[in-house]
Formats: structure tokens, C-alpha cells, sequence
């Protein structure tokens, strides 16, 4: 009944510090637990952690500068990339002998399509002079600056060179850079043109969406999970089958169905012409936009955050709300004192899933997000797909990634990560 | 006792009924005045109805039909946060994400006391069930006994003049629960307050209260203090769910005043005390206490019916003797015999007589 202080250490039987003898006692279960779940370890290492790691080493990776033009990279680190002209004859021969080399194995193309990425132009370049170089002769048509000059009169302006430069390292910031809007120039990083801006906006936009896209799952997910929690357990059952139907049908289907509803001559503005709430001429525009988006993503990501809540409001047994107010509170405040603060661990375990889920989300957005309501996924799918710029695609995603593991640590310091349960 | 308005009546079921899927009484025609101060325990066994009277007391039921009163006051319509009852639940219901002391100070907080009344209080509750050191602890860290302790204070902390509880001993060991019977019931004596109490274990319920109502079926069906209820009992049921009872079968053959004499089912005639048997003919169950059987002869009245028994097993218990036998047929008739020097031990194959006290037998219903 009374609590036992004691001073110094606590001893077992046999003498040794009882800590010690509890962690040896406890090391071969945690062994044999390690053995047990090793598999999956190795499974989750190889399918799960491998390719993050690939993704964020390809956001700093830039060997294909230093590769394909060696011998060029080396020349040309006396040169000053604010001399504001191009580098001398060593440089050029250089240039046709590394390029001879790559023509050959046909990685020319890539470099230019690389260096495209961060000055416009290059990749024609590169495939117009790998030709010439090709019909080049090494031994007997230096000087080749003039060469180089007829091919294209951009290699003896100061830009092309002064990228090569600045991307000749094995890793670059320049992807990270691109990511946040920025990009490398004489001096270091700076902003980009106001016009060619677009990432940070969208990462706002991202976070900001799936903040309203959380919340309206919150508001929505709540008193539904309330209810199942206390109906009767049949009909709680049957009504869930209702929550899960959504994940038995296609997310496409879902997603065109809320095309169908939304749109403009949609089922929606066609009830609202009907009942006179709107002018058949000022038809609401609800698809195509962040409200698409928002409602789509709300209906299709509601059974995550249902889920987690109603597990966790199952285990809160009806007794406490009665103690509550038999102890004076009204309806209200023992919801409010005795209930909700149960059933946040609920709520904290839907939000995370819903705000990572929807942080990342892509074919939703896509097919209803118009142009105003696309996520940076779909930002970053372009570039894994379509322009074939992995390495900022990469930077992107750790960028995101970043941003999703700053969260959960903000929500571990202000809830508490042990705060969440997804039941039991 | 449903139509005397008795003025002292601080709690009042009058004909309450109650049913859950509207085909099946739970309770059946419920009947009960209490006055203020009193502890009464509702004893009876599982599914007898008796958290369903309890939580219509405390209006998270509401009975089907019937008056229940609080003060002369119908509650049939008051909301149950407005009835300032304290209420003990089975589970103890003790916030888990609470400490002990807001726990306790949570029933102040809702009738807006000020901050300095509110702690005194929650020290002076926690003191009361001595938990005063435990109250920056959370309910999880607390053993059963403790977490039992803290929601009888919380029950208690508003000054609640009834006080209902729920099978609050139901999850602790004999010793504690012996331990905490007397706590409780010292609490309740010094508070003075009215305190209904649930149980099903029959030794708490004859050692706390002032009043039992043994409930069956859905009825009370004997409402008396400890000592009547074990002495008297008014019918078989109370008879064999109140401590250890011997029973026999037979026909009531003549009543003579306050005795009457029966025959068993094997011929023998016996004297007993008719209870609620009226007329020769009646078939009735006889009861008697072990402890009230005797078998030596001297100690037995001049000219009652005796009958054969044989001895079936002798069991040692320490203080007490406890001795099986065959009696007109039933092999589970026990006898109890104190632990004195003189007292024979009576051993397994030995043929004896044994008499009683025709008042100590009573003839109840069949
Ligand atoms: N919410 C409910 N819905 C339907 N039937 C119920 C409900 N609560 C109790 N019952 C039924 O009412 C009867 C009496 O239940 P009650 O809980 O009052 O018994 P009890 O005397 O408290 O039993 P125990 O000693 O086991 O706690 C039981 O048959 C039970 O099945
Ligand atoms: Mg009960």
C-alpha cells in the first residue's frame, strides 16, 4: 500500500545490479524475437529502404559530366567562369577527345540531355557536335577552337562552359537547388526567374491541401465512428461494410465518378439549376480545381481515418461517459472531458494516415486537380515519366520525405507519437 | 409496504418495471422504500436485475413502468447528471487519462467550485480512503484495491447523500475485500450517508448492511435485515441462497398453533415451524440450518420427532465440525458442531438420532 523508496541500487539474489540481470534475462527473448520477424526485416530492407536510399542518392548524383568529358573537366579548372569569355585551345582539344570517345559509345546524348536540364539548348548541341566530332581527325585538325566555333557559335560564348564547370563534380546541390526554386550561378546559389518558380508554390499548395483534406476527414470520419462504436454490433458490422464498400471499387471508377457528379453539366449543378439555387449560366465550377480535388481526396481517403478512430472508440466502454455524469457532467462535458481525450490516440492515428496518404497522392489529383489542383507528386511523376529528369524527380521526393518525417516528429513532440493506436 | 407513504422515505420504487426488448421483464414489480442513512444491499444471483435497478436509480435506464423517488421528488424525468447521486460502476470507471486527483476533482470542476475549495476537498476524500499520497498517479498504476479506494472517493468527493455501488469488491482477493467491506462501511456510518450496494456474494451482504433485499427473478423477494434474513427466511429461495440450509421434502399433515407437523417423503413425521404453509395437504420444503441440528439426545425437547440419519463423511474445518449424513433419503444433509472438548467426532457408518428445535424449521414453499 505505502510506496517503497529505496536508496542505491536495487540487487538480485544473487547479487548483480538487478538491472543487469533483468537486461540479460530479456536479451534471449529479444533475440528470438529477431530471428522471427528477420525475413520480413530483409524484406522490408530490400523492397522498402533500398530504392528511398537509390532515390536520395540519385538527388545528389552527377557523375555524367566528369564520365563522359574527363579530360575537358580537367582542363578547364583554371579557367574563370567570369572572364567572360570562352577557355583557350587546350580546352577545345580536350573537348573534341572526350567527345570522340563518347560519340563512340553513344553517351553524348545523355550528357546533353543532363545538361539541358540546367541550360537550355545543350541538348541539340551536343547531338550536332557529336556528329561533326565524329568526322573529325584528332592527329591533324587542331587548332579545334575554330572548328568548335563553326559547328556552333554557342561554344565560344562563356555559358555552355560555365555550366559544364559548375556541374563537373561528382554530386551536386543542383538538383535541391531546382527543387526550391533556385539555381546555381557564378555565385553560388540564387532564385530562379520569377516565371520558372513553380515547386515551393506547389509544396504549399500540397501541404496546405492535405491539411484541409485531414481536417474535412476529421470532421466527417468522427461522428461516424462514433456511431459505429456504439450501435449494437450488428448493425455496427453491417454499416462498416457501407465504410469499406469504397475500397472495393477501383479508385479510377471513383475518382471519374466524382468527374461525373462535379463537372459543370454534372448531376450536382444540374439539381442545383432544378431547384433555382443556381443560374443555368453560372453553373458552379467544382471540377478541375483544389475543390475537385479536396472532395474527391476527402471521399476516397474517409475509411483511413474511420478505421483507426472506431478501433480505438470500441475499447472506450460506454461506463466511463455514464461515471462522468453521475459525477454532474452534462451530456456535453463528459463528451468533451471523459470521451473525446480517449479518442484522440483515434484521430492521431487517421490524421497521420490520411495527411501522408494524401501528401503523396497522384492519380486523384491528376485525374480531377485541373491545373490549380495538383499535388507535387504529380510534379514529380512528370519528371520520372514523361522529361526524364530523375534526379530532381529524387530531389523532390527527399524533399517531401523530409518534410513528412519534420511532421510526424513535430506531432511526436506536441502529442506524442505513443498517443496514437490504430487499435486495441 | 408499496402504498405507505412513509415520511422518512428518502429513496422510493413504486411498482417499477422494466424491460429491455419488450418481451421480458427484467424487473418485475419492484418495491422499495428507504430511509435516509440506511445501507441496503441488493443481494441475488446473475441476471437477477440488480445493475438494472441500480442504473434506473441513477437514470441511465429508465424503467418501463413505475415511479422511482429521490426525496419525495419523482426522478422518472431527471436527467442523470442532475440527480447527485455518487455511483461506485463494477469496473470502477476511473478516467484512465486523468490522475487520481483530477479524477477526484473532476465532479467539482462541473459544479464550478473555485480552485483552493476543490483541492481541500479532493485532500480531504483522498485522506478519508488513505490514498493521500497517490494522488499525482494515474489510475493504471494504481492496484485494484487502490483504484477501488479512489473511486469510492470520487463517488463521495461531492458529498452525494446516496451512494450507489455496484459490485465494487468484485475483483479482489478475500483479504482485501474483507479489508475494504469494513472501510466501507465504516466510511458510510461516519458520512451518515445512504448507500445502495450490489452484490452477489452473500457474507458481504449480511456483514455491511443494515437491510438485504434478496433478489430472483426479477423481484425482491425478502427485504430484511441480516439477522431475520438468516434466521427467518420467508420462502425456499431465501432459504437455500442465504449461507448453508438443509432441506426436505413432504405433506404438511396437521398445524396445531405455531407448529406443524409434517411427513416426509419417506414416512418419517417431523416438527416444524409453518411459514408458508396454511392447510394439511400442502406439499412443502422444510428448512434448518446445520448449525441448529442436534443429535444428542439430552439437549433435544421432551417428545419432538426425531429422525435416523447416517453418517456419511465427517469433515474437520478447525473451528468448526462439519459432518455429512443420509437423512430420509437426501445424502447432502450437513451438520455443523462446534470445536468443543466434549464434542464427539462422529465417524463415517455410525447410525445416530437427530431433533431440533421445531422453530428452527421452518416450512416453506414447495
Ligand atoms: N442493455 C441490456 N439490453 C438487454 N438486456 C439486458 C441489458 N442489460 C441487462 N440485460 C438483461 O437483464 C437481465 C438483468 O441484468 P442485470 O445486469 O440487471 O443483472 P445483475 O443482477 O446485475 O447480474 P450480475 O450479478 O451478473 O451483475 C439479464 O438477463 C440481462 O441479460
Ligand atoms: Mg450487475
Amino acid at each position: 500500500m505505502s510506496d517503497q523508496t529505496t536508496s542505491g541500487p536495487v540487487l538480485a539474489a544473487d547479487g548483480t545490479p538487478l538491472k543487469r540481470s533483468l537486461s540479460r534475462a530479456l536479451r534471449r527473448q529479444k533475440m528470438r524475437a529477431l530471428l522471427l520477424i528477420a525475413p520480413l526485416l530483409l524484406f522490408v530492407l530490400i523492397t522498402f529502404i533500398a530504392p528511398i536510399a537509390d532515390m536520395l542518392f540519385r538527388s545528389v548524383e552527377n557523375q555524367i559530366v566528369q564520365e563522359t568529358l574527363p579530360k575537358t573537366v580537367e582542363a578547364l579548372a583554371d579557367w574563370d567562369p567570369n572572364s567572360g569569355q570562352a577557355p583557350d585551345e587546350p580546352v577545345f582539344a580536350a573537348l573534341a577527345a572526350d567527345l570522340k570517345i563518347a560519340v563512340q559509345e553513344k553517351t553524348h546524348t545523355r550528357l546533353g540531355s543532363r545538361l539541358n536540364y540546367e541550360l537550355t539548348g545543350a541538348s541539340s548541341l551536343f547531338r550536332k557536335s557529336g556528329r561533326a566530332v565524329n568526322r573529325m581527325d584528332l592527329e591533324t585538325d587542331a587548332p579545334f577552337k575554330e572548328k568548335f566555333a563553326d559547328i556552333d557559335k554557342n561554344w565560344v560564348e562563356p555559358d555552355i562552359w560555365r555550366t559544364i564547370q559548375t556541374y563537373s563534380p561528382r554530386y551536386t546541390s543542383g538538383y535541391f537547388l531546382n527543387a526550391i526554386d533556385m539555381q546555381k550561378g557564378p555565385d553560388g546559389a540564387e532564385a530562379r526567374p520569377e516565371n520558372q518558380q513553380i515547386y515551393i508554390m506547389l509544396f504549399k499548395r500540397t501541404l496546405f491541401m492535405s491539411l484541409v483534406i485531414t481536417g474535412s476527414c476529421i470532421l466527417l470520419g468522427y461522428p461516424v465512428a462514433w456511431i459505429l462504436a456504439n450501435l449494437p454490433m450488428r448493425t455496427a458490422n453491417l454499416l462498416m461494410i457501407l465504410v469499406l464498400l469504397p475500397f472495393w471499387t477501383s479508385l479510377l471508377v471513383r475518382t471519374s465518378a466524382w468527374k461525373v457528379m462535379l463537372q459543370q453539366q454534372g448531376v450536382i449543378n444540374d439539381v442545383l439549376v432544378w431547384l433555382g439555387l443556381v443560374a443555368d449560366d453560372a453553373r458552379l465550377v467544382m471540377i478541375n480545381n483544389q475543390f475537385g480535388t479536396i472532395v474527391a481526396m476527402t471521399h476516397i481517403l474517409l475509411p483511413f481515418m474511420i478505421l483507426p478512430m472506431y478501433s480505438v472508440m470500441q475499447t472506450i466502454p460506454p461506463s466511463y461517459l455514464r461515471a462522468a455524469k453521475s459525477l454532474g457532467a452534462t451530456n456535453w462535458t463528459a463528451f468533451w472531458r471523459v470521451y473525446f481525450p480517449q479518442s484522440v490516440p483515434g484521430i492521431g492515428a487517421g490524421s497521420i494516415l490520411v495527411f501522408i496518404l494524401s501528401i503523396g497522392y497522384y492519380i486523384t489529383p491528376e485525374i480531377v486537380g485541373g491545373t490549380t489542383g495538383t499535388f507535387i507528386s504529380n510534379r514529380i511523376a512528370y519528371h520520372i515519366s514523361s522529361s526524364l529528369n530523375w534526379g530532381l524527380g529524387a530531389a523532390l521526393g527527399a524533399i517531401l520525405l523530409a518534410v513528412v518525417l519534420l511532421l510526424y516528429y513535430a506531432y511526436d513532440k506536441i502529442v506524442g507519437i505513443d498517443n496514437v493506436k490504430l487499435g486495441g | 409496504m408499496a402504498d405507505t407513504q412513509t415520511s422518512d422515505a428518502f429513496v422510493e420504487f413504486e411498482r417499477v418495471q422494466k424491460s429491455y426488448d419488450g418481451e421480458n421483464l427484467v424487473v418485475k414489480d419492484l418495491n422499495l422504500i428507504m430511509p435516509k442513512g440506511e445501507f441496503l444491499t441488493m443481494l441475488g444471483p446473475s441476471g437477477s436485475g440488480k445493475t438494472t435497478c441500480l442504473m434506473m436509480l441513477a437514470g441511465f435506464e429508465t424503467a418501463t413502468h413505475g415511479d422511482i423517488r429521490l426525496d419525495g421528488v419523482s426522478i422518472n424525468n431527471i436527467p442523470p447528471h442532475k440527480r447527485g447521486i455518487g455511483m461506485v460502476f463494477q469496473n470502477y470507471a476511473l478516467f484512465p487519462h486523468m490522475t487520481v486527483a483530477e479524477n477526484l476533482s473532476f465532479p467539482l470542476e462541473v459544479r464550478k467550485l473555485g480552485k483552493a475549495e476543490r483541492e481541500t476537498k479532493v485532500k480531504r476524500a483522498l485522506d478519508m480512503v488513505q490514498m493521500g499520497a497517490f494522488g499525482g498517479r494515474r489510475p493504471a498504476q494504481l492496484s485494484g484495491g487502490q483504484q477501488q479506494r479512489i473511486a469510492l472517493a470520487r463517488a463521495l468527493v461531492f458529498e452525494a447523500e446516496l451512494v450507489l455501488m455496484d459490485e465494487p469488491l468484485g475483483a479482489l482477493d478475500k483479504q482485501l475485500r474483507e479489508h475494504m467491506q469494513f472501510e466501507i462501511k465504516r466510511i458510510a456510518d461516519d458520512l451518515g450517508i445512504t448507500v445502495v450496494y450490489v452484490t452477489h456474494d452473500q457474507t458481504e451482504a449480511l456483514t455491511m448492511s443494515d437491510r438485504v433485499a434478496v433478489f430472483d427473478d426479477g423481484r425482491i423477494q425478502q427485504l430484511a435485515p441480516p439477522d431475520k434474513l438468516y434466521e427467518e427466511p420467508e420462502n425456499s429461495f431465501v432459504a437455500q441462497f442465504i449461507g448453508e440450509n438443509n432441506t426436505l421434502e413432504g405433506v404438511v399433515k396437521e398445524i396445531k398453533g405455531d407448529t406443524a407437523l409434517v411427513r416426509l417423503d419417506d414416512g418419517e413425521l417431523i416438527d416444524c415451524k409453518p411459514v408458508n404453509v396454511s392447510e394439511p395437504g400442502e406439499r412443502t420444503r422444510v428448512s434448518i440450518r446445520p448449525e441448529r441440528v442436534e443429535y444428542n439426545k439430552d439437549r433435544l425437547r421432551e417428545g419432538v420427532h426425531t429422525l435416523k440419519a447416517e453418517v456419511l463423511e465427517f469433515i474437520y474445518m478447525g473451528d468448526i465440525f462439519r459432518t455429512r449424513l443420509r437423512v430420509a433419503g437426501n445424502e447432502d444433509f450437513i451438520i455443523k458442531t462446534r470445536n468443543a472438548p466434549d464434542q464427539d467426532r462422529l465417524q463415517p457408518g455410525t447410525q445416530i438420532e437427530i431433533g431440533w428445535l421445531p422453530e428452527d424449521c421452518r416450512a416453506l414453499d414447495a
